[in-house]
């Protein structure tokens, strides 16, 4: 059963003043088949979290360990760990020009499964993946992320969770800027994924809002770059009564 | 992509399109000087070399031009010592003619702007003529291919294509020459050129050639401009229209290697009414000292009342040490056009897209290629010739190998 452990974790950006630490010792077990919810308010190091698994060259990691099933994820590149299974979906997917939605899919899909997909049950599966996210077929020849709604966006990079079937699924915000029916269609596509039983989701939300369709195994409260408090899908209810002043009062700045 | 835009030069009111403003980060642009498209050059235009001073290299079309790379094309020392091999595929009903400088078909699109050109006018013994005949579609493209085998050589070619004809031509320059040549398009009414000229030269190769076009009534012109090779290469596509109607296209791709130094300076003189131009130029460059030169000049004169023209320069660098010099500008002597606008942007290799893409879990060089391929998709879809496209996409391809 595929693990993902992370211990004592801290990272660091450069800042004008010289390098400034975000995460500041962050311990988390994910298991393959679990979601688990992390919270919290603006500028906790909820995205810093993720964009330092994925391996991102903006994050610099001054301490502590992350593997994957024993292996060091943190010395692997970024295309490694996606292939390793992790995956990030992103808050602010990149735009990439002239790169269409479907050789992109076809290219990640080719490295990820280490062979290029058969060409007339992958054509089916991506038609099939697309229709339960209600996107439009035209949508596979535009440009990665050029000219998306907020909603598109998202929902390509669900899309993408569907199709790669990573044993890690990373959500930075996804729910952010998605209207009710956006929401509620991301959603089950995340829940299709989790039903499989094969992926441990990480699922980094400002918001309880996603949560009554995305049921969390586990909600942890991140604040001042580390978990300041873990339980179970009660602790969600609780922040969604009592917001996360308890955690900011005298811990972050603004 | 994290892009940099600088200030174009505008003239008049009345242009149409968002016209960027800002400054660069990423290589080098120069702002255009507040002079018009005549008065900043240093000589008028001339057929006799003798009328051009010699270049020192401050002067305004010349101050991004490596001189001493120049072989003396421009201070009159290069003798025409070399060889060059030509090949001209020319479907039936194409004629063919080698002609004296007194033919009067030569000259008649265009008159040598800098010195080079005019050395080239000056030198060249012989001139080719190939002749289209009046509504005759062609099929089949007529090909020159121009085989540098070493020293220098001069030349000088005219197309003349009869109203309503159909045509595509493609020249192919590959091999090692110093070549100063200049080609004419006398292009009928409501004829359809489509103009390819591929310079896939060696790498010690110089060339400086100044195309005219004169674009008869309702006529197309469509020329697409690719540089690969060289160690200097100076073009000058120029436009000008012989009555109302007629439409231009200038499409153009560069790849700029370490060293190299790719220069494209276009004109459009919008000199008739309700005429068309569209110029799109994208370049890549990679490696230490690459310098790649775009200067978009379009002037509507006074009589060209409906014009509707933009012009685009994108480049993308890819690795430190590269420079771009991108200028347009934009003379506008009517207020009663269609619509006048350009941009040029210039940016780096951009490292969120590289993320997302290995985030995906493709390799670094692989996602490389996917986004320089992108770059240059939308242009090289709208060439429209299947053979050309998969050559310069196999031509990228072969450019990013390279540098990995």
């Amino acid at each position: 059963m595929a693990t993902l452990e992370i211990r004592d974790l801290h990272v660091s950006v450069e800042a004008e003043n010289g390098p400034r630490e975000i995460l500041k010792g962050v311990d988390l077990t994910v298991k393959q088949g679990e979601t688990h919810a992390i919270m919290g308010p603006n500028g906790s190091g909820k995205s810093t979290l993720a964009y330092s698994l994925a391996g991102h060259p903006k994050y610099t990691i001054t301490g502590g360990t992350v593997t994957l099933d024993g292996e060091d994820v943190l010395e692997m590149s970024v295309d490694e760990r996606a292939r390793a299974g992790v995956f990030l979906a992103m808050q602010y997917p990149v735009e990439v020009p002239g790169v269409s939605v479907s050789n992109f899919l076809r290219t990640s899909a080719t490295a990820i499964r280490g062979e290029a997909p058969k060409l007339r049950t992958w054509v089916k599966e991506v038609k099939e993946t697309m229709e339960r996210l209600q996107m439009d077929p035209a949508f596979a020849e535009r440009n990665v992320n050029e000219g998306f709604s907020g909603g598109e966006k998202k929902r390509h990079e669900i899309l993408q969770l569907e199709l790669l079937k990573p044993k890690i699924a990373i959500l930075d915000e996804t729910d952010s800027g998605l209207d009710v029916d956006a929401l509620r269609t991301v959603s089950e596509g995340v829940n299709r994924v989790r039903e499989t039983g094969e992926v441990g989701t990480l699922l980094i939300t400002h918001y309880t809002r996603i949560l009554r369709y995305i049921k969390p195994d586990f909600v942890h409260v991140f604040a001042n770059g580390r978990i300041a408090e873990s339980g179970g899908a009660e602790l969600a209810d609780k922040l969604e009564a009592e917001g996360y002043e308890a955690y900011t009062k005298g811990g972050v700045s603004a | 992509m994290a892009e940099a835009q600088n200030s174009p030069t505008l003239r008049s009111a009345r242009a149409g399109g968002s016209l960027p403003v800002g400054s660069t980060t990423a290589g080098s642009i120069a702002v255009a000087a507040e002079s018009t498209v005549a008065t900043r050059m240093s000589a008028p235009p001339s057929f006799d070399v003798a009328d051009f001073p010699v270049p020192h290299g401050r002067e305004e079309e010349w101050r991004f031009t490596p001189l001493e790379r120049l072989k003396g094309l421009h201070d009159g020392t290069a003798k025409a010592d070399g060889s060059i091999k030509a090949e001209v595929n020319a479907p039936d009903g194409v004629t063919v003619e080698s002609v004296g400088r007194d033919d009067a078909r030569i000259g008649k699109a265009g008159t040598p702007v800098d010195r080079v050109a005019a050395q080239a006018f000056s030198s060249f013994e012989k001139a080719t003529v190939v002749s289209i005949p009046k509504e005759t579609v062609l099929t089949e493209p007529v090909r020159v291919a121009l085989h540098g085998e070493g020293g220098t050589t001069f030349g000088h070619t005219v197309f003349e294509i009869g109203a309503f004809a159909e045509v595509v031509i493609v020249i192919d320059h590959t091999g090692d020459a110093v070549r100063s040549a200049n080609v004419d398009f006398l292009i009928g009414d409501g004829a359809k050129v489509t103009f390819v000229s591929v310079q896939d030269w060696d790498d010690t190769a110089v060339h400086c050639s100044q195309h005219n076009a004169l674009i008869g009534r309702d006529a197309t012109f469509r020329s697409v401009v690719v540089t690969f090779g060289g160690d200097v290469v100076r073009l000058h596509p120029r436009i000008s229209y012989a009555g109302p109607g007629g439409e231009a296209e200038l499409f153009g791709l560069y790849f700029t290697d370490a060293g190299q130094h790719q220069e494209h300076r276009l004109l459009v003189t919008h000199n008739a009414p309700h005429c068309k131009s569209n110029v799109v130029y994208k370049g890549a460059l990679q490696g230490d000292s690459a310098h790649a030169v775009w200067i978009g000049d379009v002037l509507i004169q006074a009589e060209a009342e409906g014009t509707d023209t933009y012009e685009m320069n994108r480049n993308l660098v890819l690795t430190d040490g590269a420079r771009v010099d991108s200028v347009p500008n934009l003379e506008i002597e009517t207020g009663e056009i269609v619509g006048a606008g350009h941009a040029s942007t210039t940016g780096r290799f951009d490292d969120e897209q590289l993320f997302y893409l290995m985030a995906r879990g493709i390799p670094e060089a692989e996602a490389r290629r996917l986004v320089v391929r992108g770059f240059f998709a939308e242009l090289v879809q709208q060439i429209g010739l299947p053979d050309v496209e998969e050559r310069l996409i196999a031509k990228i391809e072969a450019e990013l190998e390279a540098s990995v």
